[in-house]
């Protein structure tokens, strides 16, 4: 939107109700931060169940981020670069996470690597458990954050065409060697902007941890089921831990969207935005 | 919590045509949600043009919302720390009456696969590779796992403490852990009455020492029935002296409860 050459404004009236629509979701995280009791704030957050909450989040979620990259990167080449029938509905359903209730997740991820569940059953024989471990908790994050990173590499990919690569490959550069030397470097903004995101959604994730992995200090019990849990005694440490997870969030979310707005080519990004939302519409 | 309150503004409009219908708001624990549900069909009948409307929830999470202001007419609680809560802030009218009592009894999976360790006590349930679940001590119905375990003398090491009992039902329902605590009223709801599983998805397992923490259950009218309407203080009494006569009790003992 914000680098055209002809800047064209909202209606004064569209204008107003679009900064309403901005206190509607700001209101509740400045309330948040008001409820805040600064006096018991590091009393709250250093106490050792915040403490192994915090931990076990931030371990988790760089792991499933890990993971993310590992097998996100090449399933939006597969999705944007290779033709096979089908293919817009392989990509509905990478997006099902990111739409399906997290519960349902939860459960759905539970019948695949539970106990008695389709591949856990198989599993279960090898000797491998997965559920109430914090592998569960990684499995949870990266089957609700995955689609993230593919959307976000999805984008670049679509953006930047594949002139570049065509060269390469025309100049005798093995396949390879293209995708290392010409795809991945220009991939870098769409993939930190994604990777950050990835890793923001996966520290939220709530719905499918709790109901398929559990919830123990330090083993399962991430920080958005410890603010849960102390919710039902200590409402002031469930705000405060709360908070936490706000202000990672929002930091996490400034450096992928603010570096992108800082860059010349945010008017590339303009376009790009315009025809993924045409395109999904 | 948005649509009991909803729901009662709808039907006070609709109602207003033909008769004039009374809604009287519930706000009952969760574990109470099917009784309930019968004990407002029968004070339905027992009092024509009345309407009982009912929120569900946590008892924790109804408690913040009458602190906050929801205007219900009726709180009953799964405890009574919660209870305690409402009282403190002067929310309550009149003295909270214990109602029902609850228990905890032991669960396992219904179908049982043949390298499920045999459970058939606490100690079992607390035997090493056993994937027990229970509810975290921050929930009453962790707390009570913790004063039976304490009173029998063993320490359990469960692999999951989660935030509410019906999260423990699910787990042990689906299989995925060997055992897990829960009260009597929700492993009857599951198909698990003492030593029947017809249809059930779980085995309740009796506790030789279930009685050493008996969880209790008040009711109460609240002060916000004063400001819904002249008649709600009285009806609201009325609904409490229901649930606490014998036809009220009758229900909620077929439900598995205990009497107060």
């Amino acid at each position: 939107m914000r680098g055209r050459e002809v800047r064209v404004h909202p209606p004064a009236g569209l204008a107003v109700v679009g900064i309403l629509g901005a206190a509607v979701l700001l209101v509740p995280f400045v309330a948040l931060v008001a409820g805040v009791d600064l006096t018991r704030l590091p009393e709250l957050l250093t106490s050792p169940s915040a403490l192994d909450a915090l931990g076990l989040s931030l371990r988790t979620a760089l792991t499933a981020t890990a993971i993310c990259l590992v097998i996100g990167t090449p399933l939006a080449l597969v999705l944007t670069r290779l033709d096979f029938p089908g293919r817009s509905f392989a990509r509905s359903l990478v997006l099902l996470p990111l739409v399906v209730p997290p519960v349902v997740g939860g459960i759905a991820l539970t019948e695949a690597f539970g106990r008695r569940g389709l591949i856990g059953e198989h599993l279960q024989l090898l000797g491998i458990e997965i559920a109430f471990t914090s592998a569960a908790v990684v499995m949870a994050q990266v089957f609700v954050s995955l689609p993230f990173l593919v959307v976000a590499l999805e984008g670049a990919l679509l953006t930047r065409g594949e002139a570049h690569e065509r060269t390469a490959l025309s100049l005798g550069a093995s396949p390879l060697r293209t995708f290392l030397t010409v795809t991945l470097p220009l991939l870098v903004p769409g993939l930190v902007a994604g990777l950050v995101l990835t890793f923001a959604r996966a520290l939220g994730e709530f719905g499918a941890t709790i109901t398929f992995a559990g919830s123990l200090q330090g083993t399962t019990r991430t920080l958005p089921l410890q603010v849960y849990l102390e919710r039902e005694t200590d409402p002031e440490a469930a705000v405060a831990l709360s908070l936490v997870l706000v202000v990672v969030a929002l930091v996490v979310i400034t450096v992928a969207y603010g570096r992108r707005d800082g860059r010349r080519d945010g008017r590339r990004d303009g376009r790009r935005y315009g025809r993924r939302t045409g395109a999904e519409a | 919590m948005g649509s009991s309150v909803v729901l009662a503004g709808c039907s006070a409009l609709s109602d207003g045509a033909a008769e004039p219908a009374t809604t009287l708001t519930v706000f009952a624990a969760a574990s109470l949600g099917d009784s309930f549900e019968e004990l407002a069909d029968g004070f339905e009948q027992e009092n024509p043009g009345v309407e009982v409307e009912y929120n569900v929830a946590g008892s924790s999470s109804l408690a913040e919302q009458i602190l906050a202001g929801a205007p219900a007419d009726v709180f009953a609680s799964a405890d009574e720390p919660n209870m305690d809560t409402v009282v403190a802030a002067g929310e309550n009218s009149g003295e909270p009456k214990p109602f029902a009592t609850n228990v905890l009894t032991l669960v396992t999976p219904a179908d049982t696969r043949a390298d499920a360790p045999d459970i058939a006590s606490l100690e079992d349930a607390a035997a090493e590779g056993v994937k027990l679940v229970v509810c975290a001590p921050q929930v009453p119905c962790g707390r009570a796992a913790l004063d039976v375990a304490a009173d029998a003398g063993v320490e359990l090491s469960p692999v999951s403490e989660e935030a509410s009992v019906t999260d423990v039902l699910g787990k042990v329902a689906s299989g995925e852990a060997d055992a897990g605590l829960v009260y009597v009223t929700d492993a009857l709801s599951a198909g698990g009455g003492a030593g029947e599983t017809a249809g059930g998805t779980v085995n309740a397992i009796e506790l030789e020492n279930a009685d050493s923490a008996v969880n209790t259950y008040p009711i109460t009218v609240l002060d916000a029935a004063a400001e819904n309407g002249p008649e709600h203080p009285e009806l609201a009494q009325r609904f409490v002296d229901y649930v606490l006569s014998e036809d009220g009790q009758s229900v909620l003992e077929a439900d598995g409860f205990g009497a107060p």
